[in-house]
């Protein structure tokens, strides 16, 4: 429903008494209204809508999810995901406490 | 683009489908409540890649389309007036109301302009003082605060000649009205991330916990989309019904502060007609009392327009996952993205739209020509 | 569709049926909107339901580019267009250039040299004589630069308020050397289909600066003719079957134009496709489609599979060519059907698109 990409903060600017910013999309340049994220600061990324930075991009969890994507064939292969695989061809449910490892550090992370 | 590309990945996206493919063991039906997923599912090709087993039903997420018709002909009534300037955002200048749309009253020499921000609207009021400007505020969750800010400002900066037409919906009363269907196929939600990026999560649990459903809020990029398949299919799998974050990047439980506080002064909440769907308890927003003046359905006097909708256009079942696009009898034939007679076939994220735009490959009656067909005058609504 | 004409038509004469087309209504509009000059399907409608049949020509029916002619035993294109871009100068280039480089790119898709230009002003009274002077200045440096003569022209001046400032329009014609017969219907399954460079950039140049929308970006129009780099193509292989410049609805209505004139369907690879990142993210937050954004310095080609490295190379080493990549295969099956296979594997149908893109917030 809401087209919002993430852009970083070039400089930011009191107009009209709205705390205003550059904010550059690889290249492209647009002005954003700070307002809804308040301690945004030059170098962060804020996801951006129809003019609006609504949150902070968090660069820890980008980079946390794309390490567990990287890990899930990885893991899946050292350890291999027997609970799954056998439930799986018995036509049954997977055993609860059973959930791969990467699953689990997910869960962990999720508070 | 950073934070773009890296969830687009071709190889790590074989990764999540390899896992989704392990994980499922019999058929679920998902759905994708945001008609931004909806196009990024289809523009991707990627429920063509999953397992057989797994069903996507594209979810009502779509804020063009679900503008009650009611409301489109008091915007189409409000920019037809020769004091008018009247803003909107690109896709809803073809929704069409009772006949007509935005573009036709355009051509007659309405005064309507597209613009990229509704702070764009505010400006052109500041511009054209002699002027009406009204800006139509449609939107979820993720579009209101934005909405809300111009009428912050103008009450603020004192800019008496703007107006917001609003038309806001909320999502987790849809959510609800959908599981509450006898109908309802939906066994998990990928709820919508920028939605989210907003309001939070703390909404959910509530939801998830009463309807014993599966929520998992998902992002836009192939990659965040496949991740909220995987983390809904493991729940289905396990028999688990809990709220998980699938865009810790951009969603935290407690969403932005600063918005919630504007939306709270700015809207009250409201019952909402939905087009296609009907009336939802509590769906809505519209202007709290203290910013009335700024609310162009009183400024216009045009709280008195009533309209129906047609009765042949399924977009309603649609909308609620009943059927899928292409079950429609007239899909792609009377109906099409140039001629919609719902809203689902309206905006390029309408479930429809998307069905034509990118699965008439599959659909061979959409071939069909359109033309000359009088369904179309029979069925319209007036 | 003749069959279904009304019998009650009682005109003086005989009625003759035989060069009619069904005048279908204009469907949903009963005025002009602004999706009628957006290169789409409402343009394309227009012409075949209002204009073609109110003229009446065989040559029209056609509907390519520029109209292929015979007099005195030369084989002629002949082309014209308008152009109404504001702002009038952009990033890259102005109307001036557009003005030669629309008309003589039109030419040079029929494979024809182009040789002479008409131009027409429309003036709005009370714009500056050196804007009109700049302009001016502009449409023969680029006239110069294309090798063709500007023959003829006409100046019009309407009210304030009824121009946008300058239009102009072009009118050329070009002749087609021997041999070369180059037409949307000529696109066979085999054919190679190739991109003489960056989709995109000038589309999105363009809208940097419109009113509304502007937003800063390092871009500039790709404006150019394109008749030089035709020509180096043509030395390699005759029989090239279609060349199209995808300005106005961009590369997928080029595409979808061109699978319906010849009754094929066309694959593209999406990873193919030469976007430069700055157009696609232009895109990413207008939420537009590179695919529909125009261009007006680039070429689609469809080649003979036997000559298509030939061609690409001639192409490569053409200061215009120089990122040509071959971005899909001509195709029998889904006949008049464009489709992408996309990144991740999957597959989408490039469809024409309905009027001019719009940036959307959802």
């Amino acid at each position: 429903m809401c087209l919002a990409v993430p852009g970083r903060v070039l400089e930011i600017e009191e107009r009209d008494a709205t705390r205003m910013a550059k904010v550059d999309f690889g290249g492209v340049v647009k002005d954003v209204c700070l307002e809804y994220v308040p301690d945004m600061q030059v170098g962060d990324y804020a996801i951006v809508h129809v003019g609006f930075a609504l949150q902070r991009l968090d660069e820890e969890s980008a980079r946390q999810t794309l390490e567990l994507f990287e890990n899930l064939g990885v893991l899946e292969e050292e350890f291999g995901d027997h609970w799954g695989r056998a439930a799986k061809d018995a036509g049954a449910e997977r055993p609860a406490g059973t959930e791969l490892p990467a699953d689990r550090s997910e869960k962990e992370a999720r508070s | 683009m950073k934070y773009l590309d890296e969830f687009s990945d071709p190889v790590l996206a074989e990764r999540l489908f390899d896992d989704i493919r392990a994980l499922t063991t019999r058929p679920w039906s998902l759905m994708e409540v945001c008609g931004g997923q909806t196009h990024s599912i289809i523009r991707h090709g990627i429920d063509q890649l999953l397992p057989d087993e797994i069903r996507l039903i594209h979810g009502p997420g779509c804020p063009v389309c679900v503008t009650p018709l009611e409301i489109i002909d008091k915007a189409l009534e409000i920019a037809s007036r020769p004091d008018v300037i009247f803003c909107s955002f690109g896709d809803m200048l073809r929704v069409p109301g009772s006949g007509r749309d935005l573009f036709q009253v355009k051509s007659e020499g309405a005064d309507v302009r597209v613009v990229y921000s509704p702070l764009d609207a505010l400006r052109i009021a500041q511009e054209n003082p002699e002027k009406q400007v009204v800006f139509f505020g449609i939107g979820f969750e993720t579009t209101a605060p934005p909405n809300a800010m111009t009428v912050y400002q103008a009450k603020k900066l004192s800019i008496p000649n703007f107006s917001l037409l609003v038309s806001h919906v909320r999502v987790p009363p849809a959510i609800d009205a959908i599981m509450n269907s006898p109908d309802c196929q939906v066994q998990a939600f990928l709820a919508a991330g920028h939605v989210c990026t907003v309001m939070g999560t703390r909404e959910y649990p509530d939801l998830a916990a009463r309807h014993e459903v599966p929520i998992v809020v998902t992002g836009f990029e192939p990659l965040d989309i496949l991740e909220g398949i995987r983390r809904a299919v493991r729940q289905l799998e396990t028999g688990e019904h809990t709220v998980e974050n699938a865009y810790p990047r951009a969603v935290n439980e407690q969403g932005s502060p600063a918005a919630q506080k504007m939306l709270a002064d700015v809207f009250e909440v409201t019952d909402r007609s939905w087009r296609g769907i009907g009336m939802i308890p509590r769906s809505g927003w519209r202007l709290s009392p203290k910013y009335r003046e700024y609310d162009a359905e009183y400024r216009f006097s045009v709280t008195g327009i009533e309209t129906e909708e047609s009765t042949v256009c399924r977009s309603g079942e649609v909308l609620q996952g009943l059927i899928k696009p292409h079950e429609c009898a007239v899909f792609g034939k009377e109906c099409t993205p140039r001629n919609p007679l719902g809203a689902t076939m309206v905006s390029s994220e309408g479930a429809c739209a998307a069905y034509y735009l990118y699965r008439r490959l599959e659909a061979p009656t959409v071939n069909a020509p359109a033309a000359n067909t009088p369904a179309k005058e029979a069925s319209s609504v007036g | 569709m003749a069959d279904t004409a009304p019998a009650s038509a009682s005109a003086p004469a005989a009625p003759d049926f035989s060069g009619w087309t069904c005048p279908a209504p204009l469907r949903d509009h009963e005025r002009i909107v602004m999706g009628h000059g957006g290169g789409g399907t409402l343009s394309a409608e227009l012409v075949e339901h209002l204009f073609a049949p109110a003229f009446g020509s065989d040559v029209l029916a056609e509907l390519g580019d520029s109209a292929h002619l015979t007099m005195g035993g030369a084989r002629l294109a002949f082309s014209t267009d308008s152009f109404v871009v504001r702002p009038l100068f952009f990033p890259g280039g102005s109307i001036g250039d557009l003005a030669v480089n629309g008309t003589v790119n039109d030419l040079a898709m029929a494979g024809a040299v182009p040789a002479y230009l008409s131009c027409g002003f429309i003036l709005e009274e009370g714009i500056e004589l050196s804007v009109v002077g700049r302009v001016a200045q502009a449409l023969g440096d680029a006239a110069r630069t294309a090798g063709v003569t500007v023959a003829t022209g006409d100046t019009k001046v309407v009210d304030a308020g009824h121009g946008d400032g300058i239009f102009i329009n072009t009118a050329g014609i070009g002749l087609v050397p021997d041999g070369v017969d180059i037409r949307p219907q000529r696109a066979a399954p085999g054919d190679a289909v190739l991109v003489s460079g960056q989709i995109g950039v000038h589309g999105v140049a363009i809208m940097s600066v419109r009113e509304g929308l502007e937003f800063g970006v390092e871009i500039q129009s790709d404006t150019a003719s394109l008749a030089g780099l035709v020509a180096d193509m043509l030395a390699v292989c005759r029989d090239l079957h279609v060349l199209r410049d995808p300005t106005r609805g961009g590369l997928a209505t080029s595409l979808n134009e061109i699978a319906g004139a010849a009754g094929v369907g066309i694959t593209l690879d999406e990873r193919s496709l030469p976007v430069p990142d700055t157009v696609a993210n232009a895109c990413s937050f207008l939420g537009l489609d590179p695919l529909y954004v125009a261009n007006e310095g680039k070429l689609v080609a469809f080649v003979p599979p036997d000559h298509a490295d030939a061609v690409l190379e001639a192409m490569r080493a053409h200061p215009l060519g120089k990122e040509s990549v071959r971005i899909g295969t001509c195709v029998a099956d889904h006949p008049g059907m464009v489709v992408a296979a996309t990144g991740l594997g999957g597959t989408r149908v490039v469809d024409m698109p309905l009027g001019e893109q719009l940036p959307r917030i959802c």
